[in-house]
């Protein structure tokens, strides 16, 4: 982990030579600048909290939603293209907006922001898992299927048991991937208000007016973060490899 | 010829099947007894795999009838249901479940499709591990195995279903000729334990000590029907000499 980092050290001398750097305002050695510090990472709390809810329900939409496009009626699978088509084509912050601002007259229920926010960015994902699981199950060799016939497995047994025990270890880096984006775009739902580390660092930013700095400490967070997800996530794929090959 | 029709367990009546505009089986007529050994030849492309996988339903067929066991496939799913419980099926290529070890592959069906308890899949796992001579293979996984090993372990797991048929589509030409033998004893012990079987293969050895009945198939056709003896002597058509002479040269 400690190496990964190494080349963020390069960045430290940027500091030294730029004049106009003013890092006081992140110095963790002074009152105010631990203030500011300790503010900015509290929006880990919801930018991981909303990302890791909106991938839980996307990847159950998505699953829900790559079935029937993998069946032999083509009404199903109409389903299927309609959905991943339209769901695609909206950009995720006018998604966003619209539920937010949107949904509750359609609805006439209050949503609050953070479920405002995972409801657009679960919604959103779901086409990309949905199309991710498709091909993942595509994959499975017919053969899986066959043998899974002949011992009189259902067709929820045959899934279960037998083709998704498979494909998700086949589409681990593809999901390990959407997670990173969904941490990524979990930067979005700052613009209707929600806590999150782009809002904080937004919102220190109008009172401290050191925009270069707080963005720098602001991209570093992320950086981080999508290390430790993405050393995470490798991690999970050899253990799954192994438990393959043992 | 003509069976007693208590007797038999299979019946497959005018059966036709078409990929595409290719036909595939034209107007197949077949009757297996119960304890019958059939063993179905012929050139590749000739409609034998697809007319057992007609039996299960692995392919649905466009004309015709087949029942299994007084069960008539009516494409409902209550008849394919009835029909798979009573079919166990080998392939060319074995199809175990790499993710599952072979305990595991051997039970999954008992515990999911027969409702047995985990202890007691494990029970009857072990039992057919030991028919097929590896039960010190139960803790591997499928492709620690040799493909010999693999294809009796998929011979374990169709037999662990208690199936009243066995089918075995080309269930030893994907392995390497020392391993086939290790493959065809255990089929050969199993016919002799009574078993109805329908065997696809090229093993004319193994067809001549264990059949029953020869079938040779050419273009999706029945062309002839006869006990071994007389098949391999002086079979009536010309086709079915042709292809004799040809694999049976060397």
């Amino acid at each position: 982990m400690l190496k990964k980092l190494s080349p963020l050290l390069l960045l430290l001398p940027l500091s030294g030579c730029a004049s106009n750097w003013g890092w006081y305002v992140v110095d963790p050695t002074t009152n105010s600048g631990y203030n500011n510090v300790w503010f900015l990472l509290t929006g880990l709390y919801y930018t991981v909290l909303l990302s890791v809810t909106a991938i839980v329900i996307s990847v159950v939409i998505g699953l829900l939603v790559a079935l029937p496009g993998l069946s032999a009626n083509k009404y199903l699978r109409g389903f299927n293209r309609v959905y991943v088509e339209f769901v695609r084509a909206v950009p995720i912050l006018v998604l966003i907006l619209w539920v937010y601002y949107g949904l509750p007259q359609l609805a006439g229920i209050a949503i609050g922001v953070f479920w405002a926010g995972v409801i657009a960015l679960a919604l959103s994902d779901s086409a990309f898992e949905a199309e991710i699981f498709r091909a993942g199950i595509q994959s499975i060799d017919k053969g899986q299927y066959e043998a899974s016939h002949s011992i009189s497995l259902n067709y929820a047994d045959t899934m279960r048991f037998v083709i998704l025990p498979q494909a998700i270890r086949r589409i681990l880096p593809a999901l390990g991937n959407q997670l990173v984006y969904m941490l990524k775009m979990s930067s979005l739902v700052s613009v209707i208000g929600m806590q999150e580390l782009t809002r904080k660092a937004n919102e220190l930013v109008v009172t401290e007016y050191r925009p270069l700095e707080i963005y720098t400490v602001l991209v570093l967070e992320y950086l981080v973060l999508i290390l430790i997800v993405s050393a995470g996530v490798r991690w999970l794929e050899r253990r799954m490899q192994t438990d393959e090959r043992n | 010829m003509t069976k007693n029709d208590a007797d038999v367990l299979i019946e497959i009546e005018d059966v036709s099947k078409f990929f595409g505009t290719f036909q595939a089986l034209k107007s197949v007529n077949l009757k297996v007894s119960k304890g019958e050994r059939v063993v179905v030849c012929g050139p590749s492309g000739s409609g034998k795999s697809t007319l057992i996988r007609c039996i299960n339903q692995l392919e649905k067929h466009e004309k015709g009838d087949i029942t299994v066991d007084n069960v008539t496939h009516d494409g409902t799913a209550r008849s394919l249901n009835a029909i798979r419980q009573k079919v166990g099926m080998v392939f060319q290529q074995f199809n175990l479940f790499p993710h599952l070890s072979v305990l595991d592959n051997l039970t999954l069906g008992p515990i999911r499709a027969r409702g047995m308890s985990k202890p007691d899949a494990e029970k009857l796992a072990m039992q057919y591990l030991e028919r097929v001579r590896i039960p010190e293979q139960s803790d591997k996984f499928p492709r620690q195995l040799s493909g010999g090993q693999q294809q009796r372990v998929a011979i374990a797991r169709s037999l662990c279903m208690e199936p009243q048929i066995m089918l075995f589509d080309e269930p030893t030409s994907a392995l390497d000729p020392e391993m086939i033998n290790e493959v065809l004893d255990v089929m050969t012990e199993l016919a002799s334990s009574g078993m109805t079987m329908i065997v696809v293969t090229h093993e004319m050895g193994f067809a001549r000590r264990v059949a029953d009945t020869m079938v040779f198939m050419d273009h999706g056709e029945i062309v002839e029907v006869a006990p071994p003896e007389k098949f391999f002597k002086q079979p009536d058509s010309v086709r079915c000499q042709d292809f004799l002479q040809k694999i049976l040269q060397h």
